[in-house]
């Protein structure tokens, strides 16, 4: 084993050692401490593995390296939109099992590679968060989306990604949209005649759930009273905001339409997959032990809490591709530093949306 | 059907194996068809097959064929 293949079994270490307690561990600064000596060591990791990065990273930080900065905000950070125009990977080729590409509208889309240890534990991480908020034991599952979107082997998008890792959770689910993306009424009534008396989940992206059900359900006057349920939806707001349909607003007609009362909207992407941001009872969205967020002004200066900046995001995760620090094209602004009133620790943030593309040009042009 | 045959059976029928013995080597990722869809059929071809329900922890555990045998014995499944 060389040096290199040393300090990815380190990483995966600390990541296995993550896993044996819960995901929002309260007050543990041996966690945060964990979290900073992994990021720090994925940071040589990918420079050691990857010429392109590195090559990247020398052109961002000038002829020096510092492979120790100060702290965490001080290591640079790649816009998320150079794995649309980048071959990204740290590990060989022949170790890559899996490529998923992101559901992007402008053309252009982003290859992710993965190899086996990366897949692993995106599950692994995926499973100790959204386990820690609906148990681990798996019950009914309805999908909003149509069963193609899993089928297709050879086209493994964002989606077929979080509806195979949010299967995890669902026996046999059933799926509420045919091929069209039309609503199955008779899958939707029966799943709801079978099971909407016990604990179940309702899973998709969030704009499939609000155009293609709920606002469908309501146009056919169909509703459900059922409050046994919880409904998890995540994959951006663009769509929503464009109508200014607010989180709030959402809760509600999910409410009026199905009965459910337990909503949790997610963030995530394709670059970070596994360890996404879960919004907790009060509304916010959490940093997990294996992520972290900065919020960044327009001359890439920290963000105080409560102003909107660009959203940085961190993840122990990406290991067979440099995707671990990224710069997104998402505003958002902290709300809390570590004492969310839902009781689990860690930084909470808020996402507003897309940032208009000039605030991204300019990141763009001081980037490259 | 002996239980080792039902477990088999599940790997054969998951992943659309041709020879049986090909399973007892299998890892996931190890195979195209042993990805994260295959992954899920997999369980859902054990727990019909032994009338269980998996716990999600057990289900991200099971990366293997040998591994599987020492999950499944936490329900009472000797392979």
């Amino acid at each position: 084993m060389n040096a290199n293949d040393e300090k990815k079994q380190v990483i995966i270490r600390n990541i296995e050692y993550l896993l044996t307690s819960s995901p929002y561990a309260e007050n543990d600064t041996a966690a945060s401490d964990l979290f900073s000596d992994t990021i720090s060591e994925l940071f040589s990791y990918h420079l050691k593995s990857s010429e392109l990065y590195r090559n990247i990273i020398q052109g961002l930080s000038g002829s020096q390296i510092t492979t120790t900065p100060e702290t965490l905000a001080d290591l640079p950070f790649l816009p998320v939109n150079l794995f649309k125009e980048l071959d990204l990977k740290s590990s060989p080729t022949d170790q890559i099992v899996k490529t998923m590409t992101s559901s992007g509208t402008s053309g252009q889309v982003s290859k992710i590679y993965l190899d086996k240890d990366t897949a692993r534990y995106q599950g692994k991480v995926l499973n100790s968060i959204v386990s820690s908020f609906i148990g681990n034991k798996r019950i009914p599952l309805l999908v909003i989306d149509s069963e193609k979107t899993v089928k297709d082997r050879n086209y493994f998008s964002a989606r077929t990604a979080a509806i195979q890792g949010f299967s995890l959770f669902g026996k046999k689910p059933a799926f509420a949209l045919n091929d069209d993306f039309t609503l199955n009424e008779a899958v939707v009534r029966d799943f709801f005649e079978q099971y909407s008396s016990g604990p179940y989940f309702v899973f998709g992206f969030t704009a499939l759930v609000y155009f293609n059900f709920l606002h469908i359900l309501k146009e056919r006057n169909l509703s459900f009273k059922s409050n046994q349920g919880t409904l998890i939806h995540g994959g951006g707001w663009k769509k929503l905001q464009d109508q200014a349909v607010s989180n709030e607003q959402f809760k509600a007609f999910t409410q009026d339409t199905t009965g459910i009362q337990k909503v949790h909207n997610y963030y995530g992407m394709v670059e970070q997959t596994g360890s996404i941001f879960f919004e907790c009872e009060e509304g916010h969205l959490h940093c997990s032990k294996y992520s972290d967020v900065y919020i960044r002004r327009a001359d890439f200066s920290l963000c105080e809490p409560g102003e909107a900046g660009l959203i940085q995001v961190l993840s122990l995760l990406p290991l067979s591709y440099p995707g671990f620090n990224l710069l997104t094209e998402d505003m958002g602004e902290i709300t809390s530093m570590d004492n969310c009133p839902c009781g689990r620790s860690g930084k909470t943030f808020k996402v507003h949306g897309r940032a208009k593309r000039a605030a991204i040009r300019g990141c763009s042009d001081v980037q490259y | 059907m002996s239980t080792s045959d039902k477990y088999i059976d599940a790997f054969v029928e998951a992943f659309e194996l041709e020879d049986r013995k090909e399973a007892e080597v299998l890892e996931y990722q190890s195979i195209e068809n042993w990805d994260s869809v295959g992954h899920m059929t997999l369980i859902s071809e054990l727990e019909d097959a032994f009338d269980i329900s998996m716990e999600t922890d057990d289900i991200v555990e099971f990366s293997s064929f040998l591994v599987g045998k020492e999950i499944l014995k936490k329900y009472d499944i000797a392979v």
